[in-house]
């Protein structure tokens, strides 16, 4: 256990914090801008592997199943925003939840019809799947610095969409008073499609990107909605910057606790959300309720 | 002249069939799923009382039915058969405690925060139980025997018997139901309904609301830990699938089907889906997409649940207006 083991944890960290932030940023920007609780969101996590997995095999390349998937994610995110949610916008909380949950019973079931119950690789290119030597004895496999830096010019572009385009300023007008922005002639039956859709492509993405590392199994989407829903949480509803904070912490956290304290690991992350519940109940970068 | 109203001649019906049922239909599978009714009918009595009447949306509720069933499975670790006036007592503290913390941290908030709070402290304490050395793990712990009530030193009543169980857990079920309505009639209980109603007009008045609220979590809480005393007692069988979040939603789906903010509908909805899962795999082994879809098209097209359309039916006319939003 020397300084290289806690790097590699450290990096292992990290990657795994991009992954959630993906997740997460989708997830508090259809609670903060549409005042949706979005249960279903670990189902498109789990929709954009199993598109990876099965379009690698129809087209034998990885990085070309992911370019081909990511317009259907948009597809399926625009469709269901049409079919289902933008029916609830006016229901209260408990309908959102209902609908939601529904919709992860028939997401899990044609995910058993389609592609039944079993685990599933993913192999990854040649120029991916190779490790880069950091001393002597230990290697870090360089498809995990891909997904991080794949992640950190999202993260960028997402930054730039957001600050500093036309679309970004009517999202953050959007978060901060909804009604305004109806008031000032902006179709938000549109906007609110294109950010679940935008929501759902980035889980997805995550998805895709997180299959060849993690398989791909059913309920995979199921363990990282929860962990996102604490990401969010700690970062504070609706703030893209909370979520990038939140998910570090959370990626973090968890990789040293399973290493470190391997019988708490899960536990600690809640725990961790608890502490930061007491110092802030809005989360950290949360407005008051 | 005493009036009879068709509401309490429907319940008063209701009841003596249920008393009636071991000789009307002798049959125990069936006297198995009602006696399993019974109980998810009290654990959804007691998110009703939270959700319907407080308006405190909590998608952690089975975190208490998980230490209400686990408090009773640690209790049997000591003894042979655990005797039932300790084992109970223990089960509703545990759980009335753990009430109190998540409560005490889950009320600084509302709307979707709380949602996401209660969650990610249900799955806690599922993950709690998964990985934990003292719990057995996925495999969950098996109760060799019943909790014994014993009177001195005589079984006043026998558990291992399955009618006597049936009434053990129907006695539990109409003492739920008559506590939560005598508490919703009281002073207590219409403060609560009034903060369901509006928060900061009932604070307004004077009201401390978070105290009344988590005095009303952690009610909920306890009885949902009587809930899980009671599955556990009835199954013999303890698992960390008792706290899984999956528990929650579905026992909101349940209070959906029913329609919150009645007490008996959550019943119905227990009903119903017991019913469900029993009738829709042998249609076909994709039942859950079935389940999925038939809960899309209530929360579309019957947002008061089914109890408003069979209430109408059998009552002629609304006996509830429509269900205020919860914010």
């Amino acid at each position: 256990m020397d300084t290289t083991f806690y790097l590699i944890q450290l990096l292992n960290g990290i990657q795994y914090g991009f992954l959630l932030f993906l997740v997460a940023a989708g997830l508090t920007l259809v609670f903060g801008i549409m005042g949706i609780i979005n249960l279903a969101h670990g189902s498109f996590y789990m929709i954009g592997a199993y598109l990876a997995f099965w379009l690698t095999q129809v087209t034998g390349n990885f990085l070309i199943a992911i370019v081909l998937a990511t317009p259907i994610t948009v597809g399926i995110g625009y469709l269901v925003e049409r079919i289902t949610f933008s029916h609830l916008y006016l229901r209260g909380h408990l309908h959102q939840v209902l609908l939601t949950y529904a919709l992860i019973l028939i997401f899990d079931e044609l995910q058993l019809i389609l592609w039944g119950n079993d685990f599933h690789g993913i192999n990854i290119p040649e120029f991916l799947s190779g490790s880069i030597q950091l001393t002597a004895v230990q290697v870090y496999p360089t498809y995990r610095l891909f997904i991080s830096f794949i992640c950190i010019v999202l993260a960028i572009m997402m930054y730039v969409m957001i600050q500093k385009t036309k679309l970004g300023m009517i999202i953050r007008a959007g978060a901060s008073n909804r009604e305004m922005v109806q008031i000032l002639g902006i179709d938000i039956q549109r906007l609110f499609a294109i950010i679940f859709s935008l929501g759902v492509a980035l889980a997805a993405f995550a998805g895709m990107l997180a299959a060849p590392i993690t398989s791909v199994y059913p309920g995979m989407g199921e363990n990282i909605l929860i962990i996102s829903f604490v990401v969010v949480v700690i970062g504070g509803v609706g703030s893209i910057k909370g979520a990038f904070v939140g998910a570090m912490l959370v990626g973090l956290v968890d990789i040293y606790g399973k290493t470190l304290f391997p019988e708490l690991a899960s536990v600690l992350v809640y725990g961790l959300m608890v502490l930061i519940l007491l110092w802030r109940p809005q989360g950290l970068f949360g407005t008051a309720s | 002249m005493v009036i009879i109203n068709r509401k309490s001649f429907f319940f008063s019906i209701i009841f003596l069939l249920l008393i009636l049922f071991p000789w009307i239909i002798e049959d125990s599978f069936y006297l198995e799923q009602l006696t399993r009714i019974l109980i998810l009918g009290i654990f959804a009595m007691s998110l009703d009382f939270l959700v319907g009447y407080t308006g405190i949306v909590s998608l952690g509720h089975a975190a208490f039915y998980g230490v209400g069933a686990y408090t009773l499975a640690y209790s049997f670790q000591s003894t042979d058969a655990t005797n039932f006036w300790y084992a109970l007592p223990l089960s509703l503290t545990a759980s009335a405690l753990i009430a109190t913390i998540i409560g005490w941290l889950s009320i600084r908030t509302s709307g979707i925060y709380l949602l996401m709070i209660t969650l990610a402290f249900g799955q806690m304490f599922y993950f709690f139980y998964l990985e934990s050395s003292y719990f057995n793990g996925s495999d969950g712990i098996f109760l060799l025997n019943k909790p014994e009530i014993l009177f001195g030193s005589y079984n006043l009543f026998d558990l291992e018997n399955e009618v006597n169980l049936y009434f053990f857990v129907l006695g539990w079920f109409i003492i739920v139901f008559l506590l939560l309505k005598t508490i919703l009639k009281t002073p207590f209980g219409q403060v609560i309904q009034g903060i369901c109603v509006n928060e900061s007009r009932v604070r307004a008045l004077g009201y401390p609301t978070p105290r009344y609220k988590l005095i009303s979590f952690v009610i909920a809480g306890t009885l949902a830990g009587l809930a899980g005393f009671l599955e556990a007692t009835h199954t013999g069988f303890v698992t960390p699938s008792y706290s899984h979040w999956h528990q929650s939603g579905i026992l909101l789906v349940i209070l959906m089907l029913g329609g919150v903010r009645t007490l008996y509908g959550p019943v119905l909805g227990a009903a119903t889906i017991v019913l469900l899962e029993d009738l829709l795999p042998e249609i076909t082994d994709h039942w859950k997409l079935l389940l999925g879809i038939l809960i899309i098209l209530i929360v579309l097209f019957l947002p008061n649940g089914t109890t408003d359309l069979f209430s109408r039916i059998l009552f002629r006319g609304p006996i509830q207006k429509a269900n205020k939003d919860h914010e």
